[in-house]
């Protein structure tokens, strides 16, 4: 399907149906909380294994001084991407520490002067398709729907791509960061756009957001009607929200008809996928060159004071935050980096924010509660859920009997630990911590 | 800083519970209890009664005997009772009918590793015990309430052996449950009211009753039965829509379930249309829910976007 014809002030309906997903509560309590500036904490913990791919090498020592924008972790060999200070003041520490998702990283610790003194910024030139690859590599910007995958690579496809699907769809419970990319920084979105779009020679471009979203429909639809986009090509799609809807395939599969197969990636099938605040900050750099060094998060949850927005530098500590937004109501017993399907617990609050990070939430006893887990039912509804076409509770009895071979032919790896069978499943099951472990034994053969 | 839970994803979880769903198929099982008092009288209500408080009372014991977690709580045990007495005729001793009870839940389903893990299931295999034990009491067909006149029960056929036997039957009575039978198998319209409340609230899918109700209402029209009275008689919207839908012994996929429920409905056909005996349901159900693996097997998912290879799938 390529589009044209129709008007553009109207929304599109989606090209395919999404199988499996749940309905998840939405909780979006924060979507009307205008994004509020964190100003410098004392100290921030920058990681330097923000995204997929090799770790950067730290380029500062104990002593340098740095300013907002300085380059602290170059790009690795291979597929890296470099990081920047977000503060200005003095390194004080290169070490290691823990990210949000438990594994090991080295980190640079910054004593912020609390002056917040910027690098000299100057907006980049970007005429051909090579610059704007180039321009986007430096400017530090990864995947920051969560998933952190570097985007200059996206955007160096190996197969002819013909249309970019931009996904403001945020399906996960209580995170209105991308909704707040849309009312906020439009225009910054637009001019990533057209960029793109112009110099990879994209022939449709397609936005889509969940209908519980009706306000970002809104704002796009009046932006996107402007006079820049004459053959109307870029659009609108609303989709009905719904647990994982948000997912790279499946959203490319609602937008376009178009299946990714198993281990194949979105340029396969002709689509580049990005998150809308990825490009808003494509947008932004494009305009003033200063690289991404902070970021908004939904701060919420049933232990948080006051759910709000807030734009945080990167690296500011969990810690730090929740202090800042006002603390807590009640004693937190369970902090998640991320959304509360597919986010991370971590085990302290010193934990820093990284670029993917886009939520921050806090939940007290009551909410977090006991899950005991009972005999599995066979009842299916983990079969109905899974958005690909698995069968979760046929890879736990292989993943206990430890039968390799069974659960290659299940296909265990194309698994994306999106939750929606272990979010439906009566008996409880940890069905996601059994998709991991499987994948472990899988691999190890 | 209190100690932090640390879990896997998701953090949240969905309202759905084992017992929530017990509940709804106990909740769907009400009105054709309430017609069996109507139609057989208060005697019903103590086989019912009878079969829940044995199959209870033999799942706490076995769970204690074998050192496992009391799971009475989620209330399988329960249904597994009540779809065992609407299988009895209302004047079995009610002896045999907590035997019956017993020997579903410790045998079929505990000594097998409990809720989800029996491969046949429990109630039908209870009812088939009592048959071939007790085949006089079982096969002891009292008359509805409203068409007794004297003191003395007056006993009756079930409107399968008089339709064979070339008695016409009034589908009046088959949609009321006005006839001989098991006491929760005559009415119909009480079984279809429970059986689309299950529907409505997501725990049976449709596929299974109305694939199975069609198959035999199909293959006795061609051969040369009523299929109207035919669907509405015997065991086979009671089986169609409780039995037959069980999870643990039904394929899950929505192909493995037309499959499975094209079976039953077969067999089923088979044996009232040449068989020795009357009715084929309980049979019938027993042998898919032993095929069941099979079909799971064969009617597996592929991931999402998979390319089938030439000469796959269908």
């Amino acid at each position: 399907m390529i589009l044209g014809g129709k008007k553009s002030m109207e929304f599109i309906k989606p090209a395919a149906k999404v199988r499996g997903g749940v309905r998840v509560p939405h909780r979006k309590n924060t979507s009307e909380c205008a994004t509020v500036d964190m100003p410098s904490p004392k100290t921030v913990k920058i990681m330097m294994s923000q995204h997929i791919g090799a770790p950067s090498v730290p380029c500062v020592k104990k002593g340098d001084e740095v300013k907002v924008g300085t380059l602290i972790g170059s790009p690795a060999e291979g597929l890296s991407s470099p990081i920047y200070s977000s503060v200005s003041g003095t390194v004080s520490e290169v070490c290691d520490a823990m990210l949000s998702s438990g594994q090991m990283s080295k980190a640079i610790v910054i004593e912020s002067d609390g002056l917040m003194t910027e690098e000299e910024f100057t907006a980049p030139t970007v005429e051909t398709k090579e610059q704007l690859i180039e321009a986007v590599k430096n400017s530090g910007i990864v995947g920051l729907g969560g998933a952190g995958f570097p985007t200059y690579v996206k955007l160096s496809p190996k197969t002819p791509v013909d249309t970019l699907v931009i996904n403001g769809a945020e399906c996960e419970p209580y995170i209105t960061a991308d909704y707040r990319e849309i009312l906020e920084n439009s225009d910054d979105i637009l001019r990533a756009v057209y960029k793109i779009k112009k110099l990879l020679e994209i022939k449709q471009v397609i936005f889509v957001v969940e209908d519980n979203k009706p306000k970002a429909i809104d704002k796009l639809l009046e932006v996107v009607s402007d006079k820049q986009d004459t053959d109307n090509s870029v659009r609108v799609m609303k989709v009905r929200s719904m647990y994982p809807r948000g997912a790279e395939k499946m959203t490319i599969y609602a937008a376009t008809g178009r299946r990714v197969p198993p281990g194949k990636l979105p340029a396969d099938v002709g689509c580049i996928v990005m998150n809308i605040t990825t490009l808003g900050s494509i947008g932004r750099y494009l305009e003033n060159g200063k690289p991404l060094v902070s970021k908004r998060l939904t701060v919420d949850g049933s232990a948080v004071a006051n759910p709000m927005n807030v734009r945080v530098p990167i690296g500011t500590s969990a810690a730090d935050i929740f202090e800042f937004t006002g603390g807590f109501k009640n004693p937190p017993k369970k902090i998640i980096f991320g959304g509360p399907m597919m986010g991370f617990a971590v085990p302290n609050d010193q934990i820093p924010i990284t670029k993917s990070s886009n939520a921050l939430l806090a939940f007290d006893e009551k909410t977090v509660g006991k899950m005991s887990s009972s005999d599995c039912i066979r009842c299916g509804r983990c079969v109905s859920a899974c958005p690909m076409s698995l069968m979760p509770a046929a890879i736990e009895r292989a993943q206990i009997l430890g039968d390799v071979d069974e659960l290659n032919s299940l296909g265990v790896r194309n698994c994306m630990e999106c939750g929606s069978c272990a979010f439906g499943c009566p008996a409880k099951r940890p069905l996601v911590q059994v998709m991991r472990l499987a994948k472990q034994i899988v691999n190890k053969r | 800083m209190e100690k932090l839970t640390v879990s896997a994803n998701p953090h949240i979880k969905g309202a759905a519970t084992t017992q929530r769903i017990m509940l709804d198929v106990i909740i769907a099982l009400v009105p054709a209890g309430v017609a069996s008092v109507i139609i057989f009288g208060w005697r019903s209500l103590l086989v019912i009664a009878t079969c829940v408080l044995s199959a209870v009372i033999s799942e706490l014991i076995c769970r204690k005997i074998m050192k496992r977690s009391n799971t009475i709580s989620d209330l399988s045990a329960v249904v597994t009772g009540l779809l065992l007495a609407y299988n009895l005729p209302v004047s079995i001793p009610l002896w045999m009918a907590a035997i019956g009870s017993a020997v579903a839940i410790v045998v079929v389903k505990q000594m097998f590793g409990g809720l989800g893990h029996n491969f046949v299931n429990p109630a039908l295999i209870g009812r088939i015990v009592l048959m071939n034990s007790f085949a006089a009491a079982m096969s002891h067909w009292t008359l509805p309430v409203m068409y007794q006149s004297g003191a003395d029960a007056i006993t009756t056929a079930t409107p399968l052996v008089q339709m064979s036997n070339g008695t016409a039957v009034k589908y009046t009575d088959l949609l009321f449950g006005t006839t001989g039978g098991c006491l929760g198998e005559t009415c119909v319209i009480a079984l279809v009211v429970g059986g689309i409340y299950l529907v409505c609230r997501r725990v049976i899918s449709p596929a299974i009753p109305l694939v199975y109700i069609g198959t035999t209402a199909l293959l006795t029209f061609f051969a040369g039965f009523d299929p109207l009275a035919q669907t509405m008689s015997g065991g086979l919207m009671l089986g169609a829509i409780f039995m037959a839908t069980d999870y643990a012994t039904s394929p899950t996929t929505t192909l493995g379930k037309v499959i499975y429920a094209i079976g039953c409905g077969a067999i089923t056909s088979f044996i009232r249309i040449f068989g020795s005996i009357p009715e084929g349901v309980s049979y019938s159900i027993i042998i898919m829910n032993i095929v069941t693996p099979h079909i799971d097997r064969l009617t597996r998912h592929k991931p999402f976007g998979s390319v089938k290879a030439k000469g796959e799938g269908k």
